[in-house]
Order: structure tokens, then C-alpha cells, then sequence
């Protein structure tokens, strides 16, 4: 892509490319269909991965990650680091020059002041702003001259790119949003549909959960772009009519989100009107042991909390044994293909984090079984194993509804029931499931089951947070509202001792190695967390269009102005 | 009403009962006969089906996945057939057929029950709606509440409340079943109530009830055999129209995760996960789309032969 | 009969405010929470912070009232505001979706007119073949005509449109690329071309969803025209020499329309309360995808919104469908 920019570069300044690549707006209208409908432009207002997505054409950050998950500079002239005196030796705070010369797409200058009223924005009072974790630990946003903004921390940050990178955290325009501050952020409707931006892109028309309408920026800083002129953001439908509606009929360009199993999207493919595309981020879609009994005669307020442990499941024998039995390969044949990679990590990416850890990727039928022959589990009468106490190896097994996790609870069941294990099956609706009501037996972090499965991963390209999850006073219990990250209750003080050190180690191998012992902690040395499959992003673009770089670690449409027609 | 009706003996012909009378006139309805066959032949087919086919539908076999339906091969020899596994199998490796039996069971006895509970229920409340006029305003009222009522919640809420004890008391498919069709069967009632009322509402004004009340019939006795009998007819179409959307419903719920275990096979649920591969594999979608339009087609039928074979009317002649 | 009519009425306002409570707490009892939809990385205490922004600290019959407060006073008063330039809203705060955080009503407007193109068009299509199909079936019980209406309409209705909207889109689309699998909200019908066009992106979804409606209505139809026209009074008016025309469309007619009355009494709300898997599959967008995803993402003034109006126009409906009684059989009295 940078080779093509610059290459075009090149050839506008002899004045011989072709007036169809050279000028904006040249390439007609863009076609994109997002199966799940875009219900706002404002990424503050709304966390959703659709939301951050449609806004990343209007609105753009300080910083983004490229598809190769490094930090690449937006509306920032560099990267600030310790290195190029951006970042101050002592880590506590960080400072951002701006690209001069930006206007917002009403013609107006981008300053200090927008960024500084982002953070005010999402930090105000009532507001309920989505990201506000994005700007935890910030103590002040100042200007230090009109194109230069200076974040301090409450204490020394390593990791200091939270604010203002990536899709998650976008500039603002300040003139705009100035009366939506708190409270009476829902208020201002237009600016929600319409913000004003820097990005190529300004909103024409929203219609909430249906369609935007969007024309290229007449102020965006490269003037040769983006190269189509208008584009048409439909949403609604499902994966399935999406893929067809760019590899099949060609009707749309650019398709998001295909979770399809593979061989219906191959068929599809087939179509030859398009091609499907994926790349990697850090998703990785896990089998999570609870390490806490959630019998159902157990009383209200002591069913899986850590009073009782797990019978069976609290014998890491027997989890590894789980994990043993399973034939990750066949998981991604049936219901990922290009979209998945057997994998054993729960950090997977990037390369420095990422463990050597690859025990898991064989199945062992028979390791599984002695295994569980040595943790007391003998074969009953019925082939399900027992031990000495009575206690079964029956599982019940939950996951959010969607065909290709149900295909995979089908496959992990029969590969448990050739080691004696016996496993029910249950999905629960995705909205009900992810949902945090502390009234709902149903939810994830409730986990009135013995194992569930999902998927889950980090913004970013520092797992920090991520593995913090996991400690102690992390668990979703009663006294919390069920509320908490450490959904398998695991509790240890040398976990958590790691967690601390971590938070406080700069230098980058450091925090390398200890975030692979951590994830070796909850993987390979324990089997807490199952890791099955490294899930990447898959979409579906239309021939003619070119320029299409699949980012997993941003927003997808992150390099949109570099798209353009192929003739 | 139906099933006694279609399996009384034929008295000897001196008594001639009403119902002798009813299954003469019923045989020579031939749609009636067929599709009292074909419903006997599909029941035997999903409930002797799999003790003598014998092959579990939860079996997977990813080796021997997307096996075509045998008479594939009659058309070029490249495609996949086995005969063990006749009607193929899915992209799991798992026995389409013996899907489509297990999937039968659940599907009509999710059908029938909830379409009975529903007929029962609507029955009830139009005829005491439309004949007592002291019921009719209240009833009607909860009628109209009912139906405004958005289903997917009240399900939700419904699962929340009965799944556990249900399931600790009768095992968790059990518990399911009666979950399912007792939701699709109490949201499905109101057409069939407010069609009864309003029926009722004429019927009662007509001459012959004005004299069988003026001989002074209880009311029990003049619904039961002067008002039902002539509503007999909207309520079978009900009836069938209900069926159908019962098996369809079933299929609706799992697909919101509100249905049964995601290993267990329904013809609405074989429909759904099959239409995503619908030009690659038809027979997926035709088998479980055939059971159910069949279904459906030979109730319709049946239930035109009762009306008919009911009707004093026409048995007459 | 107007008595009658003035007293449904009357009755109709308590019974709406207690559909609305029922509604209301339904939707309260119900697993679920606006912020499922969010991704697992935002953390648990700024959800918290979200769910207050979005009122749901308070108690539920705070929201309650909130609800009823603004649907009855505010919204009107917009209204109002909106038609004579007056201000007496004053800036009052509208019923806000929990997902899009703009008013509801704003949203339920621009999804009226997709809704009523294509769902409404198609219950009109589905009646208008429904009515003659059964009429002519019960007239000539048995024959080819009645056979093949019988056996097309069954099929119809026990095929779900998840499967024959795909069906068809797979034929039209897809094989033949005749129609377009994506409906277009945004067009404007403004010239013969985008009539044409218009059409073109309609026919699927309104031809899926009239092969129901026309099951549907023709069955109750002609199982009502079968029981009229075996009546006494038939042969009555047969035998006074009326022409056959007149018997049957005249007479027979008339008295078996009431059931239909009320299939098509009932069916008339559902029209605004959308299709939802039609709308999914063709793309639609309109109310029935709206209630979907707002009971998805457990948008509950969105969702209250809608199936309150939903109600209200099932009260009205059944009102009409009873007056309609009266009319079509003076006999029947309610005083």
C-alpha cells in the first residue's frame, strides 16, 4: 500500500498518472454492508466494535495501529516515545504534536483544544462515556502551544498509548460537542449522526440501525484523497446474505465480519465476484474451567463463588485432560477455516508475547485418559468415568448462540465422550449472555455451568490489562453484582504478585517475559483458561476494489482513503 | 375430538352410531384417507424409525462428511453416496435420516401439544367470550393484552423463572419440551379465540338457538351441542394453520438460543442450519421441508374430511 | 352501537395502561442488559457508569413513570410544537433509544414508510388474491382449482420465509440476477425509472410474505363460505330464483365473512409491527428489524415504544373488527 502511495505521489508530481487515480472523488460511489447496523457515529456514546468501525471514516485519533499492530502516527506528526523525548524519562507523562495545517471538514483549524476537550468530554460527569478506561490514570490534558498537547498520569505509565489512539478514541471537534458535555451527551442527536471530522469521509445522511451516506472530505489532508467520491453504509441482515452480497451477486464491494463456516464461504466464493480476506489480531476463542461448583443445589449466593470448589474441575489433572482430549484442527476445518489457527496461547500476538507453547495443537486420546486415570476417574458402568467418592465427570457446557460455536460444542462433546466424559450441551442468546444483569442466571461472568466458551481479546498491542483480569479481587461474585473479569475465580497471591510487577516493569523484554509467564500460568501450567482457536477477522471485498488492507488490531476501514476502484 | 374420531372401529352396521356414520362418510373423502395414511406412515416413520435404523444422530463422523442422498449417484457417479447413510450426511459427519427421524419426534409432538393447548385454550375463552356476555369484555380485554405482548421476552422471562426447577425435575430435554410448548402454545390462542367469538356472537342470534333456549337448554348443553359443532370448521383451520406455525416456531426459538440443546434435532432446526448451504446440498433443506409441508398438508386434508364427515348436512346426502 | 363504541373507547385507556404496566415489567423481569453488546474489553465498572448515563440506576417504576410522562405529555408537545411553531416542549426531554441515544419517534418515522411499502403492500396483495381464491375453492369444493389452491397455500404457510426468502434470493439474484437481494431505503421514488426500480426490490420480500397472508386468509375463507353454503337459506334464495351471482356473493359472502374480519382485524397491526425474519432476509430495515434489534440489544424505551403503539392498534383493530360484527350481521347486539 505505502509503496503504491508513494508511487502515486510520484507520478502526480511529473503529472502523468491517470486523472482517474490522481483526483478525489474520481472513483464513483463505494458500496459497503455491514450485517450488523451502525446505531451511532459517536464511539463515545456506544462501545460497539460497529460503531468504532463506521466512525473511524468521519473521526480519527492521535495514533493508530497499522494491520501489522505497531503504531503508526494519524493526526500526530510522530509517535512520542522515551526515545524521541516524547514521552518523559520518568514515564508520568506524554506529549503529542499535532500535524499542522489540519483542518476539520467544516474548514475550520484542528487544535490543543480539541484534543483537550476530547478528554473532557469523556470524562465528564453522567455521561457514561464507553471509553473512559481509555482515559483512566490521566491527571491533566494541557496545551503547551496550540498544536501541542501535553497528558500527565496520576504515576509512571510504560504502556502510556491509551488516549487518543486507536478507533476506540478519536478527536472530537470541540465547537461541536461543546454543549454536549455529561449528561446531555444523548441531547445532541446531530453531532452523534454527524460528527464533524478530519477523517476522508463526512456523514450526508443517518439513518440509525439502517444506512449512512457519507461524501469524500473537501478538507481531508491529502487532497488527491480518498478516491471515491461517496459511500452507501448499509446495515442489517446476517453474515450469510453479506457474503453473498459481494461474492455472489457483486452488488456491494466490501462486506464485514463473515463469521461463516468454511465451506460455505468457499462456496460462496466460488461466485468469483470477490475475494474473502482475513487477518490477525489478538482474538482468542477459549474454553474458560470454572474453578468453583456451580451445582444448582447449592444456595443462591454460595453457587459458584469460591465457598465451594469445583468437585472435579478444581484437579488440574483433570482440566489438562479436557484440554488433551481436544483435536483443535478439526475445529478450524469445520468452522473457521481461513479465519483460524489451532492455537494454545491466551496472549497469541504480538510476536514477543506470544509464548512457545504448542503441547496442545496434538490431541492425546490416551494421555487424556490416563490422565484422568491417575486423578482417581475410573470408567463406570455406563463409560462415563467416576471416582472413589461418586463424583461424575459430567459437564455442562455453555456458550452464547451462534452456528459455528454450537458445531464446535458438538465436536469438543464427542471428543470428550472418548475419554469418559460426559458433556450437555447449552447455548444461551448472545444478548443475555454477554449482558451483565445480576438478575440472570445466564450470564458469563455468572457461570452457572462447568465450562463456557467465547472469545475475547485486547485493544492494542499491550496485554496488560488483559492478563490483570485474572486476579483475585477480580471475581465476579454476589457482593460485586456478579460484576468482574476473573470469571473462573482463579485466585492466587503469586499471580497476583506478577500482575503488580508488571504494571510496574518498563522495559519492554521484561514485560515481554513476564506476560508469557503469565499466560503460561493460565494456560500450559494449569489448563485454567483452554485456549482453541487464534480467530482472525474475515471479509469479503469485491474484485474491483483495491487498496483493502484487513486490520485486526483497528478499525478495518482504518486505511479507507488509500481504497480505490480497480479498472 | 380428532383422534377418537379417526380410530373408533366401524360398529356392526345394525347399531349405526353417529360415529359409524362419521368414518363412512370419512372414507370417501380419498385427500382424507391419504393423509391419514401419510400421517400414520410419518409417525411410525420418526418413532419405530430409529429403533430399527439404529444409528445415533448425534454420531459424528467428520471423515465421512457431506455423504450426498444415494440417488445422487444415479446421476454421475462423482458424488459421495453411501448406502449407510441413505439420505446423506450433514458437514458434521452425522446421519441426515437419522436426524429427520429424531428431529420428527421432537417436531410433532412439539406441533401437536402446543397446537392442541392452543386450540383448547382459544376454543375455551371465544365460546365463553362470545356466549356469555358478562365474560366477554374481560376476556377480550386479556385477549388484546396477550397479543400485544412481545414474545421473545416473555420466553426469556419464562426460561429465567421455570428452566431450572423444570429440568431438575424432569431432566433438561423434558424440561424443555414442556417449556416450549407451553410458551408457543399460551402465545398462540388469540386468533383462534377471537375467530370462536365471533362466530359465537352470530351463531347465537340464530333462530335455531333462540329455540333451544326457549326449551330451555342449559348453557353447557348448548354449547356443546349446538354452538361447537358449527364452529368446527374455523377451528380446524386453526387447527392446521396452527400446527405449522408450531413446528416453524420451535425452529424460530432455537435459532434465538431459546430452543432446545444445540445437538438436538428438529425439522425446523435441520431447516435453518441447512439453508446456508442450500445450492450445494439441496436434499438438507427438501427433507426437512418436505416432512413439515406433508405434515401440515395431511392434517389440512384430514381435517377437511372431518368437517365434512361432521357436517349432518352433508353426511346426509 | 355508538354507545357501544364510546364505552370501548373509554375502557380502552385503563386497558392500554395496564398493557403497558404488564409490558413494562415484562420487559424488566427479562434476563438481559443494553450493555451485551458491547465487547468484553471495556471494563466492568465504566458499564456500570454507562448503565447509569442510561437511567438505570433508578427504580423501575422511576422509569416507569418517566416513560408514561414522556410518551403522553412530552412527545404530543413536540408535536404540537413541530405543527403550530409553538415551544411548548421547551426542551423537554424525548423518549431516547438506549442504542442510538436519539428519540425513538424520530427512528419509528423513518422506518414507517418501508414497512408500510412492503409489508403493508404485501397484506393487501395477500388479501386480495386470498378473498376470490376462497371464495372460488368453497364454491367449487374439490375441483382442480380447489386442489391446487388447497395444496399451494399449505406448503405456502408450513415453508418459513427464512428459507424461501433465501430460496428465492438464491433463484433471482443470485442464478438469474434479475433482482436485487438488497433492499434500498434510501431511494427516492421521484420518476418512472425509480418506480421501476421501486418495484424491482419489492417483489421478493412482498411476494414471500403475501404467500402467507394468502394462505392464511383463503383457508378461513373458504372453510366459512363451505358452512353458509350448505345453509337452509341458500336454498331459500335459490329457489326464489335468485341468480346464482347474487346468492353467493350477495348472501353467502356477507354472512362467512366474519372470521375473515377478524383474520384481517388481527393481521392489520401486525403490518406495523413488521416482519421481522422477511425484513432480516430481504434487508428491509424496517419497524420489524427495528424491534428485533432493539430486543436485542435490550433497548427498552424502544421497545416499549413499539409495542405499546403495537397495542394500541390491536385495541383499535379488534374495536373495528367488533363494530364490523354489526354491521355485516345485525343480529349481533352488544347493548
Amino acid at each position: 500500500m505505502r509503496l503504491r502511495t508513494t508511487l502515486l505521489g510520484a507520478a502526480a508530481a511529473i503529472a502523468l498518472a491517470p486523472a482517474a487515480f490522481a483526483e478525489r472523488g474520481s472513483d464513483g460511489n463505494l458500496n459497503i454492508l455491514y450485517w450488523q447496523a451502525v446505531s451511532t457515529m459517536n464511539p463515545y456514546l456506544s462501545g460497539g466494535t460497529k460503531e468504532i468501525e463506521a466512525a473511524s471514516l468521519v473521526i480519527e485519533p492521535l495514533a493508530r495501529y497499522d494491520d501489522g499492530g505497531t503504531l503508526v502516527p494519524y493526526l500526530a506528526t510522530e509517535v512520542p516515545t522515551v526515545e524521541n523525548g516524547g514521552v518523559s524519562e520518568d514515564l508520568t507523562s506524554i506529549t503529542w504534536h499535532i500535524k499542522p495545517d489540519l483542518l476539520w471538514s467544516d474548514g475550520t483549524p484542528v487544535t490543543a483544544a480539541d484534543v483537550i476537550f476530547t478528554w473532557q468530554y469523556c470524562t465528564a460527569d453522567g455521561g457514561g462515556c464507553a471509553q473512559a478506561a481509555k482515559f483512566e490514570g490521566i491527571t491533566s490534558v494541557e496545551a503547551v502551544d496550540d498544536l501541542t498537547v501535553k497528558v500527565t498520569f496520576e504515576g509512571p505509565k510504560p504502556y502510556p498509548y491509551n488516549a487518543f489512539v486507536g478507533g476506540q478514541s478519536p478527536i472530537i471537534q470541540a465547537a461541536q460537542f461543546a454543549d454536549c458535555l455529561g449528561a446531555k451527551a444523548p441531547e445532541c442527536t446531530d453531532a452523534n449522526f454527524m460528527p464533524i471530522g478530519t477523517g476522508p469521509f463526512t456523514v450526508t445522511s443517518f439513518l440509525t440501525n439502517d444506512v449512512i451516506q457519507l461524501a469524500a472530505n473537501e478538507n481531508y489532508r491529502d487532497p488527491m484523497k480518498p478516491a471515491f467520491a461517496t459511500v452507501n453504509f448499509k446495515g442489517g441482515g446476517d453474515a450469510t446474505a453479506a457474503g453473498r452480497a459481494v461474492l455472489e451477486t457483486g452488488e456491494f464491494d466490501y462486506a464485514w465480519n463473515l463469521q461463516l463456516a468454511p465451506d460455505v464461504i468457499d462456496a460462496m466464493a466460488a461466485g468469483g465476484k470477490g475475494e474473502v480476506i482475513s487477518g490477525f489480531g489478538t482474538n482468542i476463542e477459549r474454553l474458560e474451567m470454572n474453578l468453583t461448583d456451580p451445582s444448582p443445589d447449592l444456595p443462591e449466593g454460595e453457587r459458584a463463588t469460591t465457598m465451594h470448589p469445583h468437585p472435579f474441575l478444581s484437579d488440574p489433572r483433570v482440566r489438562q485432560a479436557l484440554s488433551m482430549a481436544i483435536d483443535r484442527q478439526i475445529l478450524v476445518d469445520v468452522g473457521y477455516g481461513p479465519a483460524g489457527q489451532p492455537n494454545c496461547n491466551l496472549v497469541p500476538s504480538p510476536a514477543i508475547y506470544a509464548s512457545d507453547n504448542t503441547a496442545c495443537l496434538t490431541q492425546d486420546i490416551e494421555g487424556a485418559k490416563a490422565l484422568l486415570d491417575e486423578a482417581g476417574f475410573t470408567p463406570g458402568p455406563d463409560g462415563i468415568r467416576v471416582n472413589a467418592d461418586g463424583v461424575r465427570l459430567s459437564i455442562l457446557y455453555q456458550t452464547s448462540t451462534n452456528a459455528v460455536r454450537q458445531d464446535v460444542q458438538a465436536l469438543v462433546k464427542a471428543d470428550w465422550e472418548q475419554i469418559g466424559v460426559e458433556t450437555e450441551l447449552r447455548n444461551i442468546d448472545a444478548g443475555v449472555y454477554f449482558g451483565g444483569d445480576p438478575g440472570s442466571p445466564d450470564t458469563f461472568q455468572r457461570f452457572y455451568a462447568d465450562v463456557e466458551m467465547y472469545t475475547n481479546n485486547f485493544e492494542g498491542n499491550d496485554p496488560q490489562s488483559y492478563l490483570a483480569a485474572y486476579k483475585c479481587d477480580n471475581i465476579p461474585r454476589p457482593e460485586t453484582q456478579w460484576q468482574g473479569e476473573n470469571i473462573n475465580r482463579v485466585c492466587d497471591p503469586a499471580y497476583d504478585a506478577m500482575v503488580v510487577e508488571y504494571a510496574g516493569t518498563a522495559d519492554p523484554d521484561a514485560r515481554a517475559a513476564l506476560a508469557i509467564k503469565m499466560n503460561d500460568y493460565l494456560t500450559k501450567d494449569n489448563h485454567i483458561i483452554v485456549p482453541l482457536i487464534y480467530r482472525g477477522r474475515v471479509s469479503a471485498k469485491a474484485n474491483s476494489l483495491g487498496g483493502v488492507l484487513l486490520n485486526a488490531w483497528d478499525s478495518e476501514l482504518w486505511n479507507i482513503a488509500d481504497w480505490y476502484r480497480i479498472k | 375430538m380428532t383422534d377418537s374420531a379417526v380410530t373408533a372401529p366401524p360398529v356392526p352396521v345394525k347399531t349405526r352410531s353417529q360415529w359409524a356414520d362419521v368414518w363412512d362418510q370419512f372414507k370417501t373423502h380419498k385427500g382424507a384417507v391419504i393423509g391419514l395414511c401419510f400421517l400414520v406412515f410419518i409417525t411410525l416413520f420418526v418413532t419405530l424409525g430409529p429403533v430399527l435404523w439404529g444409528i445415533d444422530p448425534k454420531a459424528l463422523d467428520v471423515r465421512n462428511k457431506d455423504v450426498r442422498p444415494i440417488y445422487m449417484a444415479l446421476f454421475s457417479g462423482e458424488h459421495k453416496t453411501q448406502w449407510a447413510h441413505p439420505m446423506g450426511t450433514d458437514n458434521l459427519g452425522r446421519d441426515i435420516m437419522a436426524n429427520i427421524m429424531q428431529g420428527g419426534q421432537i417436531s410433532l409432538a412439539v406441533g401437536w401439544t402446543a397446537m392442541i393447548l392452543s386450540v383448547f385454550i382459544g376454543t375455551l375463552i371465544g365460546v365463553l367470550a362470545g356466549y356469555f356476555r358478562r365474560l366477554d369484555g374481560l376476556l377480550m380485554r386479556f385477549t388484546d393484552l396477550v397479543l400485544a405482548l412481545p414474545l421473545l421476552p416473555l420466553l426469556l422471562v419464562m426460561m429465567l423463572l421455570f428452566r431450572d426447577p423444570l429440568r431438575a425435575t424432569f431432566g433438561p430435554e423434558q424440561g424443555i419440551f414442556i417449556l416450549i410448548v407451553t410458551g408457543i402454545g399460551i402465545t398462540s390462542w388469540m386468533h383462534t379465540a377471537r375467530i370462536v367469538r365471533g362466530d359465537v356472537l352470530a351463531l347465537k342470534e340464530r333462530e335455531f338457538v333462540l329455540a333451544a333456549r326457549s326449551i330451555g337448554t342449559p348453557a353447557r348443553r348448548m354449547i356443546t351441542r349446538h354452538l361447537l359443532p358449527n364452529v368446527l370448521s374455523p377451528i380446524m383451520v386453526s387447527a392446521t394453520l396452527g400446527l405449522a406455525t408450531a413446528i416453524i416456531t420451535e425452529s424460530a426459538l432455537s435459532f434465538l438460543g431459546l430452543g432446545f440443546p444445540s445437538d438436538f434435532p428438529t425439522w425446523g432446526k435441520i431447516l435453518f442450519d441447512s439453508v446456508d448451504r442450500m445450492t450445494a446440498f439441496p436434499e438438507r433443506v427438501l427433507w426437512p421441508g418436505l416432512a413439515i409441508s406433508l405434515t401440515v398438508l395431511s392434517v389440512n386434508y384430514i381435517g377437511d374430511g372431518l368437517r365434512d364427515a361432521l357436517d349432518p348436512r352433508i353426511r346426509g346426502l | 352501537m355508538l354507545t357501544y363504541t364510546i364505552r370501548r373507547l373509554l375502557m380502552a385507556i385503563p386497558t392500554l395502561l395496564f398493557i403497558a404496566l404488564v409490558i413494562f415489567l415484562l420487559l424488566e423481569l427479562a434476563p438481559g442488559d443494553p450493555m451485551g453488546q458491547m465487547p468484553l474489553t471495556i471494563p466492568p465498572e465504566v458499564k456500570e457508569r454507562m448503565r447509569a448515563a442510561l437511567g438505570l440506576d433508578q427504580a423501575w417504576y422511576v422509569r416507569f413513570y418517566l416513560w408514561l410522562y414522556q410518551f403522553f405529555v412530552v412527545e404530543p408537545q413536540y408535536w404540537f410544537d413541530a405543527v403550530f411553531g409553538t415551544n411548548l416542549a421547551d426542551g423537554a426531554q424525548r423518549i431516547i433509544s438506549f442504542q442510538s441515544r436519539s428519540p425513538v419517534f424520530t427512528t419509528i418515522g423513518e422506518r414507517l414508510p418501508q414497512t408500510l411499502w412492503v409489508v403493508g403492500m404485501s397484506y393487501i396483495v395477500g388479501v386480495l388474491i386470498a378473498i376470490p381464491i376462497g371464495i372460488i375453492s368453497a364454491y367449487k369444493q374439490y375441483s382442480v382449482f380447489d386442489q391446487v389452491g388447497t395444496f399451494v397455500s399449505m406448503v405456502g404457510f408450513s415453508v418459513p420465509p427464512f428459507f424461501s426468502g433465501v430460496l428465492v434470493i438464491v433463484i433471482f439474484s443470485v442464478n438469474l440476477g434479475w433482482l436485487p437481494s438488497i433492499y434500498d431505503t434510501t431511494l427516492v421514488v421521484d420518476s418512472w425509472d425509480t418506480f421501476g426500480l421501486q418495484i424491482k426490490q419489492m417483489i421478493m420480500p412482498v411476494m414471500v410474505l403475501a404467500l402467507q397472508t394468502t394462505a392464511q386468509v383463503s383457508r378461513y375463507m373458504r372453510a366459512s363460505m363451505l358452512d353458509n353454503l350448505g345453509q337452509d337459506y341458500v336454498r331459500t334464495a335459490r329457489a326464489k330464483g335468485m341468480s346464482e351471482s347474487t346468492v353467493v356473493l350477495k348472501h353467502v359472502l356477507r354472512n362467512s365473512l366474519i372470521p375473515v374480519v377478524t383474520v384481517i382485524a388481527l393481521g392489520i397491526p401486525s403490518i406495523f409491527g413488521g416482519a421481522i425474519i422477511t425484513e432480516q432476509v430481504f434487508k428491509v430495515n424496517g419497524l420489524g428489524q427495528l424491534l428485533i434489534i432493539a430486543l436485542q440489544g435490550n433497548d427498552i424505551p424502544m421497545v416499549m415504544t413499539l409495542t405499546f403503539l403495537f397495542a394500541v392498534l390491536i385495541v383499535l383493530f379488534n374495536l373495528i373488527a367488533d363494530i364490523l360484527y354489526g354491521v355485516l350481521d345485525p343480529r349481533i347486539r352488544y347493548d
